[in-house]
């Protein structure tokens, strides 16, 4: 029996915000101090203190609803969401719920390698809202020294969700590098996975296609406990064939059983189910008395969007156009981030040639940096030094292969290229010595000059070969001219 | 005439000419309470040295012509619910019995820096939640007119202190009612200013919509001159409003013309007192005689505020004090105790064989066995009721719809003011009743609130101060002003106690 079956998944995503100042108190974001060192009495949620919006948060949730083509809401509020556990302390989380700042916008996927359809991914709803702190516990086994940090207590958090708009993990992984992508272009996360700045979730069922003809979709199952996008990708693909399997064991549908939610095991490549937190069914919302409404007027919207910069869907674009690149080279080099865009538009500028640009960044420059785990302002090669090698190769004063050879040799050295390239003894030939080599080239070879002048034309590209052989420093176009030249003067004589 | 009974502005005024000493009035307090508030109990803490060191540092700045605060030596209560750095601030609640916030009040604060002599703190229903300061976890308080009576509340020590003469001015809160009504009843004047007036930074919330920070005095210049200390925008608290605070101490003064008075038709139902309905009309006509014109206008949602109120308070309350759960400060419940508990009860689990009832996780344990044990009944009450109402299901049907009545409260007064000035009318429908009287019918202590919590629900303004005597005892009359009508309420009450004597009847205490 064939039953085709659609994976569908929604990607729930939590970013902490690059802000100094946690979302209401003063106390600092920065990762990694002392348990407990970055609090306060709001943070702690001690008696009779007042949460403050931390306006910067505000406006870089802003900025990035705006990117995500979200709607803003005129008027929004905050309200609270209430469960007990040690590391909530007021007992009740910040957040928005029924009137978020924003929502409906989408963002735009593709694969440069094709393996999928470009396609936008909706945004159902970014909200703003605070994080917890950390409990490091044994609760389950009867311990009672639990060990609570309210350092990330109050963090900014903007939570993305996205439509069940992916259908395979590829397209979730790409939604994912994308939207990190644009969050590092708008300068509003850092989305460190392993500081925990950018989490994922997933919400994932199946739509199975019966062989009578129906479409039937099984119960969701939410995802946790992703810790890379690779994590993400391998667990969809692992959840596709658990939950078709339990499909054709049980038939359950969407409906017959509440949704589950599981953790995937990153080293057993497998997701089990999770325990559920207390009382999650009723979190209790309503509006934090505290905190007044934020209204945003329409022309605050329009102030943030002229403010983004130009974003990488765009930066796309432009670069194919400006510089005559593939899709595929501009995709390459704005997954790259601002940075190495600006270096590739430098160089491209300086030495006149988009494409030799994008082919030496792609080859040469993306493998030292991936080799030496260092970014592009690490790079020890600057943008005008680049455009000057490039310029040099351009100019026919040193081949690709020899180029190469000089751009290694710069990387270790830092000197110039004209000082490498005389380290390398690659010294341009002036034109006598060039002449004398040409001279020298016809009157050995009087099969080939008897080709050229039969028309070959190919036979111009065997002296070539013989003069880089001779001297490896001979421009070839030019040694290519000189001969051609001599073979017809001789005709003439 | 002893100091005490001075009241503020007048023993301001000699302060300041030198006449007397921030020490020496302090001390007079000091005495008063020594005699009197063993029988009140509206004091949890006199800070007898620290009030002392203060005065004599007023007094020596005042001597060394150097610059005084606008209270300057003055001694104020404080309701023990308004944070105060490294102090005890209790909420008269076991929760927080040993508690010691590493911050002030942004009241307390203004206090200090207005050079005000922290004379003490007073004592309220557990976390501002009574009508009787019944229900603190620490001791009753009596009211001064007759010591087998309520002083009202929550903040009962607040009113009863200033009753009893053991301090000229007194800082309560005020979220149904909790400063107008122990005002009514004690006979003195209280103020719930408009919400956002006064900073809530640093007072422990109850229903954080309703809180208000307010004055309790003799008078309504002595009102006037704390409120202009406390009141202002301040950063820390989002829901304050940034306006500029009047001089009030000196606006109260200034006569009001053309002054139009509104009298609720819907205030005149059964169960008001006939005396206190008599009392109240008579305020009218002094009213009238002072120039003002009286008529009656209508509130018709003024009687499902009570309703509406008991789901709103409760609901916030529910969430506010979710964070007294034993983990991060605190009262805590005994470890050892709970975990010889929990594993007795396995124990019986194992041997009836039945793994049917799983005994609750140590977290759970924790978090029941603390609150079970650090809050009073009067306290679960609400948050029981307000967890309800915020329950799925149930919100739209309680909450949602009790914010609607708050709004048509609102249109109510509204309304009114489009129409009057203030409207006058009764604060509670009969005066103080005995203690104990109430304590078993919650029903019945709710419903004193009546007259009190549509202001709150408002956010406008509301004063209480005395228009009569029934039996003895004091009956207040209460003006409500559209927000920000601080200054006209003082002025009408100021106008009226001109003329009349309520004010300065004192309890005789033996
Ligand atoms: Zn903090």
């Amino acid at each position: 029996m064939t039953t085709r079956y659609e994976l569908i998944i929604g990607l729930e995503v939590h970013v902490q915000l690059l802000t100094r100042t946690k979302l209401f108190c003063g106390c600092s974001t920065r990762f990694g101090a002392p348990p407990n060192t970055q609090t306060c009495p709001v943070c702690v949620g001690m008696p009779g203190v007042l949460p403050v919006m931390n306006r910067r948060a505000f406006e870089l949730a802003l900025k990035t609803a705006v990117a995500l083509r979200c709607q803003i809401a005129p008027f929004t509020k905050w309200d609270r969401k209430q469960y007990y556990y040690p590391d909530l302390p007021k007992g009740y989380q910040i957040s928005q719920y029924d009137l978020p700042f924003s929502s409906d916008g989408c963002l735009e996927i593709s694969d440069p390698k094709g393996r999928f359809e470009r396609k936008r991914v909706g945004i159902i709803r970014v909200h703003l809202e605070e994080d917890a702190g950390k409990s490091m516990h044994d609760e389950a086994h009867g311990r009672a020294d639990s060990r609570i940090d309210l350092n990330r207590a109050g963090v900014p958090l903007l939570e993305i969700v996205s439509q069940p708009d992916m259908r395979s993990p590829l397209e979730a992984k790409a939604y994912l590098t994308e939207l990190k992508l644009l969050l590092s272009y708008l300068g509003v996360s850092d989305c460190n996975m392993q500081e925990g700045s950018l989490r994922v979730d997933a919400n994932v069922n199946l739509h199975v296609y019966t062989p009578d003809g129906h479409l039937v979709p099984t119960p969701i199952v939410e995802i946790k406990n992703m810790n890379s996008f690779r994590a993400v990708e391998r667990a969809l693909a692992y959840e596709a064939e658990r939950q078709f399997k339990v499909w054709q064991e049980t038939g359950q549908r969407l409906g017959d059983v509440p949704k589950q939610t599981r953790g995937w095991d990153d080293v057993a490549n497998i997701t089990r189910p999770q325990r559920h937190k207390e009382e999650s069914s009723d979190y209790r919302y309503f509006p934090d008395p505290d905190l007044v409404p934020v209204i945003v007027s329409e022309a605050e919207v329009e102030a943030v969007r002229q403010s983004l910069g130009e974003l990488p869907a765009e930066m796309r674009n432009r670069l194919e156009v400006a510089y005559n690149i593939s899709p595929y080279d501009s995709d390459v080099l704005v997954n790259q981030g601002q940075a190495l865009v600006a270096y590739f538009e430098q160089v491209a500028q300086q030495c006149g040639d988009g494409k030799l640009a994008s082919n030496w960044i792609q080859q040469d420059v993306l493998r030292t940096l991936k080799e030496r785990t260092i970014g592009i302002d690490e790079y020890p090669v600057s943008a005008q030094r680049l455009a000057e090698l490039l310029r040099a190769v351009r100019a026919g004063r040193v081949d690709t292969m020899r180029g190469r050879e000089v751009l290694a040799r710069m990387l270790d050295t830092g000197r110039t290229v004209d000082e490498t390239m005389a380290e390398l003894g690659i010294a341009q030939l002036d034109e006598a010595q060039l002449m004398a080599l040409c001279k020298e080239l016809v009157a050995e070879n009087p099969k080939l000059v008897a080709d050229v002048r039969a028309g070959k034309l190919q036979a111009a590209g065997a002296f070539v070969g013989q003069a880089k052989r001779k001297n490896p420093n001979v421009n070839p176009a030019r040694v290519r001219e000189l001969v051609l030249e001599l073979i017809q003067g001789q005709s003439e004589g | 005439m002893s100091l005490v009974e001075l009241g503020a502005t007048a023993l301001l005024a000699e302060l300041e000419a030198g006449r007397v000493s921030s020490v020496e009035a302090v001390r007079a307090y000091l005495e008063r309470i020594d005699r009197y508030d063993g029988e009140i109990g509206a004091f949890l803490r006199v800070d007898r040295d620290g009030a002392l060191a203060k005065a004599e540092e007023v007094d020596r700045r005042r001597r060394a012509g150097q610059a005084v605060g606008r209270l300057g030596g003055l001694p104020v209560a404080v309701k023990d619910i308004l944070c105060a750095r490294g102090e005890l601030t209790t909420c008269g609640s076991r929760m927080l019995a040993n508690f010691r916030p590493p911050y002030d009040a942004t009241v307390v604060s203004r206090l200090q820096a207005a050079d005000a002599v922290l004379i003490g703190r007073t004592n309220l229903d557990e976390f501002a939640m009574g009508g009787s300061t019944e229900n603190s976890a620490f001791q009753k308080t009596r009211n001064p007119w007759d010591l087998e009576r309520i002083p009202g509340g929550s903040s009962g020590g607040a009113a009863a202190c200033v009753a009893a003469d053991m301090a000229p001015l007194s800082i309560g809160t005020d979220t149904g009612g909790s400063i107008r009504q122990p005002a009514a009843l004690c006979g003195i004047t209280g103020l719930k200013p408009t919400y956002g007036r006064v900073s809530r930074f640093g007072l422990v919330a109850f229903a954080s919509s309703l809180d208000q920070v307010g004055p309790l005095a003799r008078d309504a210049q002595d009102t006037a001159l704390l409120l202009e200390v406390i009141a202002g925008h301040d950063p820390r608290d989002s829901t304050s409003v940034d306006r500029p605070v009047p001089p009030y101490h000196q606006l109260v003064r200034q006569p009001l013309k053309g002054l139009s008075i509104g009298l609720v038709r819907e205030h005149y139902a059964a169960g008001l007192e006939p005396e206190v309905e008599a009392a109240v009309r008579e305020a009218a006509r002094v009213f009238q005689s002072l120039g003002a014109t009286v008529k009656e206008v209508s509130m018709p949602h003024s009687k499902y505020g009570v309703a509406a109120y008991y789901i709103i308070a409760p609901s916030e309350a529910s969430s506010n004090l979710a964070r007294y759960d034993g983990v991060h400060y605190g009262y805590r419940t005994d470890e050892q105790a709970m975990l010889a508990e929990l594993a007795a009860e396995q124990a019986l689990y194992q041997s009836a064989g039945t793994s049917a009832a799983e005994p609750d996780s140590p977290l759970v344990r924790l978090y029941r066995r603390t609150r079970s044990e650090g809050f009073g009944p009067e306290v679960k009450r609400r948050i029981m009721l307000g967890t309800y109402a915020l329950s799925a299901g149930y919100y739209d049907a309680y909450y949602l719809k009790a914010l609607k009545v708050r709004r048509l409260i609102r249109q109510d007064f509204d309304q009114a003011f489009a129409q009057v000035d203030m409207v006058a009318g009764p604060v509670t429908t009969a005066p103080a009743f005995k203690l104990g009287e109430k304590v078993n019918d919650p029903l019945a202590m709710y419903l004193v609130d009546l007259y009190t919590v549509s202001a709150n629900l408002s956010g406008i303004a509301g004063l209480a101060f005395p228009c009569g005597f029934s039996r003895g005892l004091p009956i207040g009359l209460q003006l409500q002003g559209p927000p920000f009508a601080e200054e006209r309420l003082l002025a009408a009450c100021y106008m009226y106690q001109q003329v009349t004597d309520w004010h300065l009847r004192r309890p005789s205490l033996s």
